[in-house]
């Protein structure tokens, strides 16, 4: 039997659409974009209509965007470039406790260079406060980033607001938008943010792209050196092969928003009705997540033993994250919100559903899923 | 009973630690045709501010081996098992002026037993892990032999296993002397072909011992004596001792070197002699606790066998006699050297290990010595 996929928020498959977007890139149109030719032409040709479409797809101008590598990068030049660009201003940074570590050790990093960092707790539903960020907030604050969605309980966070406190304040506000980007309409006028990072491989386009928003104005510094691309800001000749995938697979979940929300959302419902029907112990982890997430705890259970006989049934999911020896370690989002000694942060799934799915499979997973913690609840009694 | 199944429909669960051995018995088992998985044991957590252990390098050669082998890998944390059940035995028999040996209580409680349970739980049939025993059945029993290369053999630290346990374990390397089984590395390529072997206690690593354990337990200084009563200098310690160890006593002069010989917990005072072959290092019994006999009997009158006191120490004939308590005199037929509480005594008759326990007396002229601590 085949497995099936409800990992799609670690990565997702390439919509085949994008695949055949990326072949001129990588069989004709093989020039660099900063030569002044006919070959560097055509390929700054594809990297000016991927700037528009990105810069679209969130109300942002083309100059505002910077093609990175990835979401983590995105990530570390928000943090460390703002943070280098306005130490004069200030060595206060506020974030959260349940960022992506892209966020977390890049603050770590700036912490030991010297800078205070605030962590602001959640509540018990995932939520930020505001009135912690508010009694956070001082003059010495430079940079507020907090993520847009978070990657494992698909907790949405109240960025309008957020961006509505900021407005007043010096401080620039980043978002980690990379769980969010084409499910979540966003639009950084609206929403108040000065940078805001996306990454494609989590919207079925190509790994190794995506991009850094930062709002005209803003001040920042590269941290890598050595030419004149993305402003200065990115130099290094730019992945044209993944830049023009990325660009269509931005097209298609702007179109596409509205219809993946409403799928992958049935998904969701479809997985948590068919526990039900199995009369699986289950508990949902967060209040007011993203369509396409369904963080549950087990009670009884550990995370290994679900993980790998899970795999070993063919269902694909994970949870926190991995150790360096490849241990899955308690998960510090599901700490933040119960606390760390709670039984949650050692039992809880992280399922996500996406483009990789179907209804069928959908409801063959709940129902071995169903099974199997059947079986390791019952194991528990035994021992 | 044991392989009624073909191998194809028969899941192996792999303990792989990262080395060749391991890595080696899952290549034999996927050979075999087996449905083969490759799992990753965390028992301690060394991690750094980095958030980089030292497992990370063995995890890394187990995820390539396995992928070389083509079977999926997994790993599982056992950390605090590992503390309840073996970490804390161990600081509680230094702290007791013995000599522990947590690899024993690791096969005991945490390879085979969490471990055994986690497989299970996967669905497996077997356990197999690299070590260097075999698993014989007759009848409606489970023997473990010796592997058949005598100085690998670990049937030592395997004395705990039970007939329920020894039922569903595998030891694909049992027959192999281990040249052969780098031979085998090497031959197919494995990542791990050439990786050293790791030494030494699993969870102390390539650290000094002492500073380790001094990480742990307050280390209390004190007099070294003669057992007349002549002090011989300073101990860092009563732990950082064991009967019989010639180096770090730092007693200079003329003469024989000094062995340590015994310890005085309540005085704090460790015992020193002079001579590898001192009257006070020698006995003529013991007796031990914490039987197993792998074949599930206990013993009903004496037994002729033979016996190993320390790993890798040659067999020596011994009595063993029950007593009313459940536990064992072992009676040597020539004196013993250096036996030392806390270390296991196994039996054996000819290849197959009979069981065995832990030591807890040392006799001598039927005196229970009092010095050895």
């Amino acid at each position: 039997m085949e497995p099936i996929y409800l990992d799609h928020a670690a990565t997702t498959p390439i919509h085949p659409e994008v695949i055949k977007a990326m072949i001129p890139a990588l069989e004709d149109v093989y020039g660099n974009p900063s030569s002044v030719h006919h070959f560097g032409r055509r390929a700054r040709q594809f990297l000016d209509e991927a700037r528009r479409i990105a810069a679209k797809s969130i109300g942002a101008q083309e100059k505002e965007i910077i093609f990175t590598s990835g979401g983590t990068e995105a990530d570390n030049l928000a943090l460390i470039g703002t943070a280098i660009a306005n130490q004069h201003r200030g060595n206060h940074i506020i974030t959260t406790t349940i960022e992506h570590h892209a966020i977390l050790d890049a603050a770590k990093y700036l912490e030991k260079r010297g800078f205070r960092i605030t962590y602001l707790p959640v509540n018990e539903s995932g939520q930020v406060e505001l009135s912690a960020l508010e009694a956070a907030l001082s003059e010495e604050t430079i940079l507020v980033s907090i993520m847009t969605v978070n990657n494992e309980t698909g907790v949405i966070q109240p960025i309008k607001e957020i961006g509505a406190i900021l407005n007043n304040h010096l401080a620039y506000f980043h978002t980690d938008a990379v769980q969010a980007y084409g499910l979540l309409p966003l639009s950084v006028n609206d929403l108040g943010v000065d940078l805001l990072s996306v990454s494609s491989h989590k919207i079925n386009g190509p790994k190794g792209i995506g991009f850094l928003y930062v709002k005209d104005g803003v001040t920042i510094e590269s941290i890598q050196h050595g030419g004149q691309q993305e402003r200065k800001k990115r130099p290094g000749t730019e992945n044209v092969v993944g830049i023009k995938g990325f660009a269509k697979a931005i097209e298609l979940v702007m179109i596409e928003m509205q219809d993946r929300n409403k799928r992958y959302g049935n998904y969701k419902q479809l997985f948590l009705n068919t526990l039900d029907e199995q009369t699986v112990n289950y508990q949902i982890n967060g209040v007011h997540t993203i369509a396409s997430i369904a963080n549950l705890s087990f009670p009884g259970t550990n995370v290994e033993s679900l993980l790998t006989n899970f795999d070993l049934s063919g269902i694909a999911a994970s949870s926190g994250s991995a150790c360096t020896a490849g241990s899955v370690e308690p998960s510090h989002v599901l700490a933040e919100m119960y606390g760390s000694a709670n039984e949650t942060t050692i039992n809880s799934i992280r399922f996500s559903f996406g483009a990789a799915n179907n209804e069928q499979q959908i409801k063959m997973a709940a129902e071995k899923v169903a099974a199997i913690v059947a079986r390791l609840t019952k194991d528990n009694d035994i021992r | 009973m044991r392989y009624m199944k073909d191998n194809a429909s028969t899941r192996v669960v792999v303990g792989m630690s990262g080395g060749v051995d391991s890595s080696v018995a899952a290549l034999l088992l996927k050979q075999q045709g087996y449905d083969v998985i490759g799992i990753f044991m965390k028992n301690w957590d060394d991690t750094d501010e980095n958030g980089v252990c030292t497992a990370t390098e063995d995890f890394d050669d187990v995820v390539r081996v396995c992928n070389q082998l083509d079977i999926p890998y997994y790993a599982v944390n056992f950390e605090k098992q590992y503390w309840d059940k073996v970490f804390t035995y161990f600081l509680d028999e230094y702290k007791a002026g013995r000599t522990p040996n947590p690899d024993v209580m690791c096969n005991k409680e945490i390879k085979f037993k969490a471990f055994l349970d986690h497989a299970m739980s996967l669905g497996a049939d077997y356990l197999a892990t690299g070590h260097y025993a075999q698993v014989r059945q007759v009848g409606d029993t489970y023997e473990m032999l010796r592997g058949v290369d005598s100085n690998k053999d670990q049937t030592y630290f395997l004395n705990q296993l039970s007939q329920d346990v020894l039922a569903k374990v595998m030891f694909p390397l049992g027959h192999l002397p281990k040249k052969e089984v780098r031979k085998i590395a090497a031959a197919n390529d494995l990542a791990t072909a050439t990786k050293k072997d790791s030494t030494g206690i699993c969870f102390i690593g390539e650290r000094n011992f002492k500073e380790f354990l001094s990480e742990y337990l307050p280390a209390q200084p004190g007099k070294m004596m003669t057992l007349s009563g002549i002090e011989k200098g300073n101990h860092d310690g009563l732990m950082y001792y064991t009967i019989g160890q010639r180096q770090g006593l730092g007693i200079g002069g003329a003469g024989d070197p000094w062995f340590v010989v015994g310890k005085n917990l309540s005085e704090n005072v460790l015992y020193v002699e002079q001579g590898f072959h001192n009257e006070y290092l020698y006995s003529d019994a013991l007796i031990a606790s914490q039987l197993n006999w792998i074949n599930g009997a206990n013993l009903a009158g004496p037994l002729e066998c033979t016996a190993k006191f320390r790993y890798r120490q040659n067999d020596s004939k011994v009595t063993v006699i029950p007593l009313e308590n459940g536990n064992v005199r072992v009676d040597f037929h020539e004196r013993e050297r250096a036996i030392t509480p806390g270390q296991a005594v196994v039996f054996y008759q000819e290849e197959v290990c009979l069981g065995g326990g832990t030591i807890d007396e040392i006799i001598k002229n039927e005196t229970s010595i009092d010095y050895v601590g």
